[in-house]
């Protein structure tokens, strides 16, 4: 039981890891974005896991209520922005990748690195 | 008890839906899998009572990040091409970092363990100070909107910079000056031929609307606040342009309309910092705003916020358009 309170932070290693591994192992330059974002998420479940108090609710404090116990309010801060933050360069990422598809013809980016090798070849 | 069985659950879902997402050869099905992923992710959030976050991941991750995910997809190719033989190297490195991740977890403090470093630095002070500084129940609306207000400036900047790369690398026509906008999404029906998510879309969207607006008005006294009701704003907006088409949706709101809207909304909020230097204050210092500072800071707060929400739905919209608007 008192290993289960860990189970959050186990799921966030392995999250964290999923999307590495299709940033690093993946050609596709979508798939590797979709890994980024989930490489993301897992780093905003972290913070999240770390706001929880036993007992506690949502940091909206409510008059007349003395005793009550309140989640901390500060990581929820920094990822509430970071989410926006996210999409917004996720946005950006894609918006390359549709650039590079019309510059390339493809998105695997073994590709548009032979297509690089040999443009510079017939320019010797 | 029945949180932490739920929570449990929900956690290992999350897991099962990466690994999809990562396996799984087409993309289509992969976008779609991520619409799962955040809402499940969301569900977390709020288990572990962060309501606003939770509210956030909801409207952008679930919604808006699918749209732009198949928006991008619908200009390259759908598949991925197939990996030739194993990439053990990867799996190797990935499979010893998680082991030495989850080892360095046993030193941390148990979930919702209340002697945990993190609760014994500003966060108590937070609670116990804004009821008397700046009267709102909501505390994370009072950090992001007051005792963190350069950080949120910050990253109200971020966000106009990203959607501002956006244009540059896409071009959103009659935006600024160049192409017309009469080429776009001419004789397209979109869905307005499909009954259903017509009728439903046109019940749906003047109380998406009416939502975001309670979102973004009420955040100081429930969950909510500028970012969310910008992405609820554009949600509905973007289902307007899915249903009635591109072009509806660009009259409804112009392109150069939309670039006031991105920059007129850091501009407001950047303008209430400077407003407070004359009023004799520190750069937003909120308490200057009005004779008792505690209305100061309420002001400065719905102020604030009203300029987050106008750059949020303005950048979200526009990037949805640059993308819409590369595809014909």
């Amino acid at each position: 039981m008192e290993l289960l309170g860990l189970y959050n932070y186990w799921v966030f290693a392995v999250l964290l890891m999923v999307g590495f591994y299709a940033v690093i192992a993946k050609p596709n330059m979508i798939k590797k974005l979709l890994g980024l974002s989930i490489f993301q998420a897992a780093v905003f479940l972290l913070y999240i896991t770390m706001d929880k108090v036993e007992g506690g609710t949502a940091p909206i404090i409510q008059k007349g209520v003395v005793d009550a116990i309140y989640s901390n309010p500060l990581p929820q801060v920094l990822i509430l922005t970071a989410i926006v933050v996210g999409i917004s360069t996720t946005a950006l990422g894609l918006a390359l990748v549709v650039r590079i598809y019309e510059a390339y013809g493809t998105i695997e980016e073994d590709e548009t690195q032979q297509l690089d090798i040999q443009r510079t070849d017939s320019q010797k | 008890m029945m949180t932490v069985v739920f929570g449990l659950f929900l956690l290992t879902l999350l897991v099962i839906t990466a690994v999809a997402i990562v396996r799984e050869e087409n993309l289509f099905t992969s976008v779609m899998l991520t619409g799962i992923f955040s809402l499940l992710m969301a569900s977390n959030f709020f288990i572990l009572d962060a309501a606003d976050v939770a509210l956030t991941e909801a409207a952008i991750g679930a919604g808006i990040s699918t749209v732009l995910l198949l928006g991008a997809l619908a200009l390259t190719p759908r598949d991925e091409r197939k990996i030739k033989g194993g990439r053990w190297v990867a799996l190797v490195v990935v499979t010893l970092t998680t082991l030495v991740v989850v080892y360095a977890t046993f030193e941390k403090p148990r979930l919702g363990d209340p002697n945990a470093p993190v609760h014994q630095h500003v966060a108590p002070w937070y609670l116990e100070q804004t009821p008397a500084l700046i009267d709102i129940p909501n505390v994370v609306t009072a950090v992001l909107g007051s005792y963190r207000a350069y950080d949120t400036l910050g990253e109200v900047i971020v966000v106009l910079t990203a959607g501002i790369g956006v244009l540059f690398l896409l071009g959103l026509p009659g935006a600024v000056g160049g192409r017309r906008r009469r080429d776009l999404a001419m004789g397209q029906t979109y869905l307005s031929h499909h009954l259903v998510p017509q009728v439903v879309g046109r019940l749906l969207i003047p109380f998406i609307l009416l939502f975001a607006l309670y979102v973004q008005f009420h955040g100081e006294y429930g969950p909510g606040g500028g970012f969310q009701a910008g992405a609820i704003f554009a949600a509905a907006i973007i289902l307007y342009a899915l249903i009635e088409g591109e072009r509806e949706a660009l009259t409804v709101i112009p392109p150069r309309m939309l670039m006031w809207m991105m920059s007129g909304g850091a501009l407001l909020y950047g303008g209430v910092g400077i407003v407070t230097m004359l009023l004799g204050g520190n750069f937003l210092e909120y308490g200057v705003l009005a004779d008792d500072p505690v209305t100061g800071q309420q002001v400065g707060i719905i102020i604030i916020e009203l300029g987050v929400g106008i750059t949020v739905a303005g950048v979200l919209l526009a990037i949805y358009h640059a993308f819409a608007a590369r595809g014909r």
